[in-house]
C-alpha cells in the first residue's frame, strides 16, 4: 500500500460530531418497527451502515436471514418468502440498486409487497467518486422500473417513515425503497 | 461423443407425478412450459420472465414452508444467470429445497445457442463444490424414476439434478399469463389470502 493510499479516508465519511441521542438509537428503532410490521424473513448484502440491523435480525431467533452474493437474489427470495407466508425486507447500498432492475420486473409486475432499505452512498461528503454514478442514479432508476421511492434524512424520520412503508408494501401491495440519506449515515459512528 | 439425453416433457411428468404435495417454481421458457404441460395447478408458481430468479424464488418459498417440499424446475440457462446462488442456498441450507435443472446445453428460447453447460459447466459438481447435500447428473428417465424416490425421503440440506434433456423445442404449453392471479392462487392453496 502507497503512502498516499493509507492517508485515504476509510470506508466511511464520518464527520466528527457527536450524535444526538434519537440519532443514535435509529437502527434499534428502526428494528422494532420492523418486528412490529411482521417481518420476519431478512436479506441483505452488507453496508456499513446497515450494520447494527443485520446484526440484531442476525441474533433474533425468529427472523430467518440470508446472506446474498448479490441484491438481486434478495428481490427474488422476498417474493418466494411472500408466497409462503413470511414478511421479508431486503438491505443493501445505493450501488446494489444497480444489480437488482430487472428482477425488479417481479414483484412490480406480479404486485408482490417488496420492502427494500437503501442505505445511500455518493451523495453527501463522499470520498469515494467510483460510489458516485449509481448514488446519483438510483432514485431515477427504482422510479423507472415501478417502484415508490421515499427519502429520509435524519433518525426520526426514518423510524416513521420505515413504519408506513411497511404499511405501504404489506398491506397495499406496493413495492417501496426507502433511501436512506448519506446525510444520516455520516454523522454517526460506525 | 453424443451421451445419451431424454424427453424433458417425459421426465418432468413424472416428477410432477411422484410431487405428493411439493410446492413448484419454474424458470422462464420452457421449464414452465413442461410443468403447464403436465397439468396446470395453483400449486405451481411459473415465471415468464425474472431470469435468474427461480432458484432463489424457491429458497424463500422454502424457508417461509419449512414443513412442505419445495421443487424448482428451471433451464440450464436460467440457472447460469443464478450461478451465485448456488452459494447462498448453500450457506442458506433448506432441508426442503430441490432444484431440478432441465440441461440441454442450450439457451431454447432464444435461439438454441450453446450454453456453458455443454462446455465442461456441470451444475451438479458447482453445487457439490458449494456444499449442497446431495448432487447427481442424469442421462435417463429410469434415473429419472429412481430420483423420484429419492426425493420423497428427507434431505439433509439443499440438492441439485441435473436432467440432460434432448435440445429440441417442443410445442409450447403456455401457463396464465397474468402473474398477480398465478400468486393470489398459489398462496390461497397455502391458506393466505389475496392482499
Ligand atoms: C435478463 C434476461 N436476459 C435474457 C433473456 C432472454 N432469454 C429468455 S429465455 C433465455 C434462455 C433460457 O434458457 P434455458 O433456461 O436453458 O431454457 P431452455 O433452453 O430449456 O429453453 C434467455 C437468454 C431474458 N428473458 N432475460
Amino acid at each position: 500500500m502507497t503512502a498516499s493510499v493509507q492517508a485515504k479516508q476509510p470506508e466511511t465519511t464520518a464527520v466528527a460530531s457527536a450524535p444526538a441521542a434519537s440519532e443514535k438509537q435509529w437502527p434499534d428503532q428502526v428494528y422494532d418497527v420492523l418486528k412490529a410490521a411482521g417481518i420476519s424473513h431478512m436479506s441483505y448484502v452488507p453496508d456499513a451502515g446497515h450494520t447494527t440491523l443485520i446484526r440484531l435480525f442476525g441474533a433474533d431467533p425468529e427472523v430467518v436471514t440470508n446472506v446474498l452474493t448479490t441484491e438481486e437474489e434478495g428481490i427474488a427470495i422476498a417474493a418466494g418468502a411472500w408466497l409462503g407466508g413470511k414478511r421479508s425486507v431486503v438491505l443493501m447500498q445505493s450501488s446494489g440498486v444497480g444489480n437488482c432492475i430487472n428482477m425488479l420486473s417481479l414483484p412490480v409486475h406480479a404486485r408482490f409487497p417488496l420492502l427494500v432499505l437503501v442505505t445511500m452512498r455518493g451523495e453527501w461528503a463522499e470520498f469515494n467518486p467510483w460510489q458516485v454514478p449509481m448514488g446519483q442514479a438510483t432514485e431515477a432508476s427504482l422510479k423507472a422500473i415501478g417502484l415508490r421511492v421515499q427519502r429520509a434524512e435524519t433518525g426520526d424520520d426514518l423510524v416513521e417513515t420505515v413504519a408506513q412503508a411497511a404499511a405501504m408494501a404489506f398491506d397495499a401491495d406496493q413495492q417501496v425503497a426507502v433511501l436512506i440519506g448519506q446525510r444520516l449515515l455520516g454523522k454517526k459512528k460506525w | 461423443m453424443t451421451l445419451p439425453t431424454m424427453d424433458r416433457r417425459v421426465a418432468v411428468k413424472k416428477l410432477l407425478a411422484a410431487r405428493d404435495g411439493a410446492l413448484v417454481v419454474t424458470g422462464l421458457g420452457s421449464p414452465s412450459y413442461d410443468v403447464h404441460a403436465a397439468g396446470d395447478r395453483n400449486d405451481n408458481y411459473y415465471l415468464w420472465g425474472a431470469m435468474g430468479g427461480a432458484a432463489l424464488i424457491g429458497l424463500g418459498l422454502a424457508q417461509a414452508q419449512p414443513q412442505k417440499r419445495v421443487m424448482v424446475v428451471t433451464g440450464d440457462g436460467e440457472q447460469l444467470m443464478a450461478f451465485g446462488s448456488l452459494a447462498t442456498i448453500s450457506v442458506a441450507r433448506p432441508r426442503n429445497l430441490d432444484l431440478i435443472v432441465l440441461d440441454n446445453q442450450h439457451f431454447g428460447e432464444t435461439g438454441m445457442q450453446s450454453s456453458h453447460t455443454g462446455r465442461g459447466i456441470g451444475f451438479d459438481k458447482v453445487a457439490a463444490a458449494c456444499g449442497f447435500s446431495e448432487t447427481a447428473e442424469l442421462r435417463s428417465l429410469e434415473e429419472v424414476d429412481t430420483l423420484c424416490e429419492k426425493l420423497r425421503r428427507p434431505a439433509d440440506g439443499p440438492r441439485l439434478f441435473v436432467l440432460k434433456i434432448t435440445a429440441e423445442n417442443l410445442p409450447r404449453s403456455l401457463p396464465p399469463r397474468d402473474a398477480v392471479e398465478i400468486k393470489n392462487r398459489f398462496r390461497a392453496h397455502l391458506g393466505f389470502a389475496s392482499c
